[in-house]
């Protein structure tokens, strides 16, 4: 296979995985690493990197999108993007001393946890917990449209919310992924922040979050012009018709179909860590 | 209860200045990661690649400075590189307008708090040479 081979293959395969990603609302990232590493056989820190670029250009090509519903806080999100970058920086310096199969295999467990939460809707929580004083004096609390109703929220826990965001930086670090999920679940389970808010949110602090991991894994020279390239164009390219495609897509059909294929790579991706195939 | 007050109007005028900062940032960097691509792949397509081993990428594009050398004279990998950094540097520059926001609406407290994101960015691009 020569280099346009390649590009044209991984950019058609990086386009539908974007597609997929941006309809399913699971990011295409996610099964980037994976195709690399299996079906091309490509250095898993190379597949780390290409993806981590391709989460970027994602997050802000529909970044714009969001904010024009007026839900994100941007008090909330930059606030945990303190927590978010440190721990893409740990997470990134993890990675360059963590073996490839140690890697593949940790991989391949978030992909199943991923698979099951997507599968699994969360409810939106009766808050049961204590407003934390720490949100009034950070500003955190604030008002999002319901029903065309500016309706003010509160924020909760906010330290376990702040940690577990190290946590989500960590693995974004680490894995080359925008780890929405992670966040998604801090805000919602821990702060308890409105579904629509953490969602837009953390998609904010996605693109922020990868950019500080991409600075590492440049610097020590795992970002590959010549992978990124059709990964980074493919992913954006499906993650932007797949926005348009949003409201008329059968999504939960989709959704259960997207889940089943990232389940497969995971466990794909650690029988493969184990027997020691990357 | 929440007063009205609390509810940052001001924030919407924000939000749509960096959006558009965003996806300005990465329409150009698409283009440019396009353009290097079909200059690469025009000159060198048909030679094969080796990713199956790590070997890590030569400073001609790791550093910024010598990326930035790389494209003046019109090399297609240190052009895609570019790209790639200006797309990285995108949600940086989102963050230095929040700085400069967070000032004009003289909330300090978030002022520092984007300076701190600021600084832990540029850490990670800046800090440790490659080894």
């Amino acid at each position: 296979m020569n280099f346009l081979e390649f590009s044209i293959i991984v950019g058609v395969a990086s386009l539908l995985a974007g597609f997929l990603g941006s309809l399913t609302g699971l990011g295409g990232g996610v099964v980037v690493v994976p195709l690399l590493a299996l079906a091309f056989g490509v250095d898993i820190h190379y597949a780390i990197g290409a993806s981590l670029v391709s989460v970027i250009a994602t997050s802000s090509g529909s970044a714009a999108a969001y904010l024009r519903e007026g839900f994100s806080n941007i008090r909330i999100g930059m606030f945990l993007e303190i927590a978010t970058t440190t721990g893409a920086i740990f997470g990134a310096f993890l990675a360059t001393n963590t073996p490839t199969k140690a890697i593949a295999v940790i991989f391949g467990l978030m992909l199943l946890a991923s698979a099951i939460t997507s599968s699994v809707r969360l409810k939106e929580r009766v808050t049961d917990k204590p407003v934390d004083p720490l949100a009034k004096s950070l500003r955190l609390n604030g008002a999002y449209p319901v029903d065309g109703v500016k309706t003010p929220y509160t924020v909760r826990r906010v330290p376990l919310g702040f940690g577990l965001m190290f946590g989500a930086g960590t693995l974004s670090g680490l894995l080359g992924i925008g780890s929405g999920a992670v966040k998604v679940l801090a805000m919602d389970e821990a702060m308890q922040v409105p579904f629509k808010v953490s969602t837009t949110t953390s998609n904010f602090m996605i693109g922020v979050t990868a950019a500080a991991s991409a600075g590492v894994y440049l610097s020590r020279g795992y970002i590959d012009p010549a992978i990124a390239m059709p990964v980074t164009l493919g992913v954006l390219a499906g993650s932007l018709i797949g926005a348009r495609f949003l409201v008329r897509a059968k999504v939960k059909v989709m959704r259960l179909i997207f889940a089943a294929v990232i389940a497969l790579l995971g466990l794909e991706m650690i029988y493969s860590g184990f027997t020691g195939r990357l | 209860m929440l007063g009205p007050h609390t509810i940052p109007e001001d924030d919407r005028v924000l939000d749509r200045y960096i959006g558009m900062i965003l996806r300005t940032g990465m329409l150009v960097s698409a283009v440019i990661i396009l353009f290097g691509g079909i200059l690469f792949l025009a000159r060198q397509g048909a030679n094969a690649p080796n990713f199956k081993q790590f070997h890590g990428e030569p400073r001609q594009l790791t550093s910024v400075r010598l990326v930035v050398g790389g494209v003046i004279h019109g090399e297609a990998l240190p052009i895609i590189q570019f790209g790639l950094l200006l797309l990285i540097a995108t949600p940086i520059s989102r963050v230095i307008f929040a700085v400069a926001a967070f000032a004009w609406e003289r909330d300090y407290l978030y002022v520092a708090i984007s300076l701190a994101v600021l600084l832990v960015l540029l850490y990670s691009l800046f800090g440790f040479k490659s080894s």
